[in-house]
């Protein structure tokens, strides 16, 4: 009971890790909260039953849906983003509300109200730990993960790709007189970032077995908890902070119940977060004055 | 008719909504994308007065503004220690965490909320919709000359100082937390007043009126017709809550219209249709200015 509480509260938490590491890199780059990034989630769900349906291919859906969401994503911040960008944090977190609600929407009426199945079989076997049944499921999304992360902390920490996103985190400007190409990089940031949303999309799909237009309400407002809890723009606290709340909430669900939903709960520790450690649990970035 | 009527009601809440909203975000322009949850909490406060203690609604009404009034100073308070996008996810978190406490808390009568809130009546007279729509456009009233009348004193060139510089403004001797806290106060305790106006309209109050969405349809309609102006309150609050009443077909695609509108407005006319410097807005005074022009050429 316990190692599997542990086992799903990982599998929770990495998805999350996989939305929130997107949006923490985008808010590295632009300092902008961008709440459309759920939308690349939900987005990705949906072009992932499409493929499925079509091809009945379980990895043709996850790539279909990542890539078609990345498009989004840089179309997003080509033509919406950046050009509001000179007009402060606020004015593009609003533009990002008005993209995902037009989003949701869109879903709705493109899709139906109603939830989609995406029954797909993953060609893993059941493993057993010590009598703990891990579920080829599980086992995908703790995979696309780690190989996620792994792949991320490669690239910036290890490449000429990853020193130009991280000059440019640190100062644009500066970035940008030293000869990176700024709107390069930025458009890069959120092809992963969309990309990694819709792939934690299509995965919770399959896990679920549940595609809706809302599935997105939860993750996009959650995300700020995570981003925030750890110490924005961090990927490594980004994940701690995933990890973090997918176990919290898992062992909370299955040992204390519930007081309030799952997330109220976030938020009420968001909340308290920005007022007491606006820093982060995490990190030593400064979020708050 | 009784049907105008009916939407005319639920336009002037929503201009009520609005015009307090613009003195957080468009005088201080402090981010406040919770309205929804102090409205919900005045139609709470309301409802509970009136059905469970029999309070007339001349009574709930001004407990239920002043009531969210605090908790709006609370906001406030909380609003002096964040960066503004900060505030901005707080307010947001805010109207979650309100609303899950009026779903889940028994006292808030749970997600069937509260019923059969009582008519208000004046002496032996009961109000019908069409008292409600006279009540209702008193209080726009109110609210909108109260506003002018803030644009033009000492507090509201404090905000708007606030609003262009907080820094500066401090440095030259301005108390921002005070004046802060004040706007929060203000918008937060008229959205109180349009709870209980709505609450005795509806004679119901649950939960999933309130949800962070509405917010999110307060706030387009403010950004649209001009955040920081009164005329751009009324006439967002009036165009996009008479829209989907008038234009059957729209109500099906009511959010997406609230969204689009939201991102194109902040992305190409950031100022609203009828804000200052807006096109619209514009193009209006100088037709203004010509009339005039050729008015005193005539004389």
């Amino acid at each position: 009971m316990l190692l599997a509480n542990l086992v799903e509260g990982m599998t929770i938490g990495s998805l999350y890790a996989l939305m929130a590491l997107g949006l923490s890199l985008v808010y590295g780059i632009l300092r902008v909260l961008d709440i459309a990034n759920a939308g690349a989630y939900t987005l990705g769900a949906y072009v992932g039953v499409l493929t499925w349906r079509l091809t009945s291919s379980w990895w043709l859906a996850l790539l279909a849906g990542a890539a078609v969401a990345s498009g989004l994503g840089w179309l997003l911040q080509r033509h919406l983003y950046v050009p509001i960008l000179a007009s402060g944090p606020i004015v593009p977190l609003i533009a990002s509300i008005g993209v995902f609600t037009a989003l949701e929407e869109a879903y709705r009426l493109l899709f139906g109200p109603y939830i989609l199945k995406l029954p797909a079989r993953i060609p893993l076997p059941t493993v057993r730990i010590a009598g703990t049944v891990v579920s080829g499921v599980q086992l995908l999304v703790l995979m696309v993960a780690v190989a996620a992360f792994a792949g991320i902390a490669l690239l910036l920490d290890r490449t000429r790709t990853g020193l130009a996103w991280r000059a440019t985190a640190q100062d644009r400007e500066t970035a940008e007189a030293m000869g990176i190409d700024v709107g390069a990089v930025t458009g890069r940031i959120f092809l992963l970032g969309y990309a990694l949303a819709a792939a934690a999309g299509v995965l919770v799909a399959i896990h679920y077995n549940a595609v809706s237009p809302t599935m997105g309400d939860m993750p996009a407002y959650k995300m700020l908890a995570i981003i925030v809890l750890g110490g924005l723009g961090s990927p490594f606290g980004t994940v701690a902070a995933s990890l973090l709340i997918g176990l919290v909430e898992t062992f909370v669900a299955a040992y204390v119940g519930f007081l309030l939903p799952r997330d109220a709960i976030a938020f009420a520790a968001l909340i308290l977060i920005l007022l007491l450690r606006p820093q982060g649990l995490f990190a030593r970035g400064v979020a708050a004055r | 008719m009784s049907y105008a009527v009916v939407v005319g009601v639920t336009v002037t809440i929503y201009c009520l909504l609005t015009l307090g909203l613009n003195v957080i975000a468009g005088y201080a322009g402090q981010p406040h994308l919770g309205q929804a949850a102090f409205f919900g909490l005045g139609a709470y406060v309301a409802a509970i007065l009136a059905t469970r203690y029999g309070l007339p609604f001349w009574l709930d009404l001004p407990a239920a503004l002043v009531l969210t009034g605090l908790v709006g100073v609370l906001l406030g308070a909380i609003s002096l220690r964040l960066r503004e996008d900060f505030l901005a996810i707080t307010t947001i978190g805010l109207n979650f965490v309100m609303v899950a406490i009026f779903q889940y808390v028994p006292f808030f009568g749970g997600a069937m909320g509260i019923t059969d809130v009582p008519l208000p009546s004046l002496g032996s007279y009961t109000f019908d919709n069409s008292a409600f729509l006279v009540v209702g456009l008193l209080m726009v009233c109110a609210v909108a000359l109260f506003s002018a009348y803030l644009e033009r004193t000492w507090f509201g060139a404090v905000l708007a100082a606030i609003k262009d510089d907080e820094v500066a403004a401090a440095a030259i001797g301005i108390s921002v937390p005070v004046y802060k806290i004040a706007a929060f106060a203000l918008g937060t305790a008229t959205a109180g007043a349009a709870g209980s106006l709505y609450a005795h309209f509806m004679s119901v109050v649950t939960p999933a009126s309130f949800s962070f969405s509405e917010s999110v349809v307060l706030l387009s309609m403010l950004v649209f017709g001009g955040l920081g102006t009164i005329r751009g309150a009324l006439l967002g609050a009036v165009v996009l809550g008479v829209m989907p009443e008038v234009f059957r077909f729209v109500s099906d695609y009511r959010m997406l219209l609230y969204g689009v509108l939201l991102l194109l407005m902040v992305r190409f006319q950031p100022a609203g249709l009828l804000g200052e410097g807006s096109w619209l807005h514009a193009l209006l005074r100088r037709r203004r200015l010509e009339r005039g022009g050729l008015g005193r050429a005539a004389a």
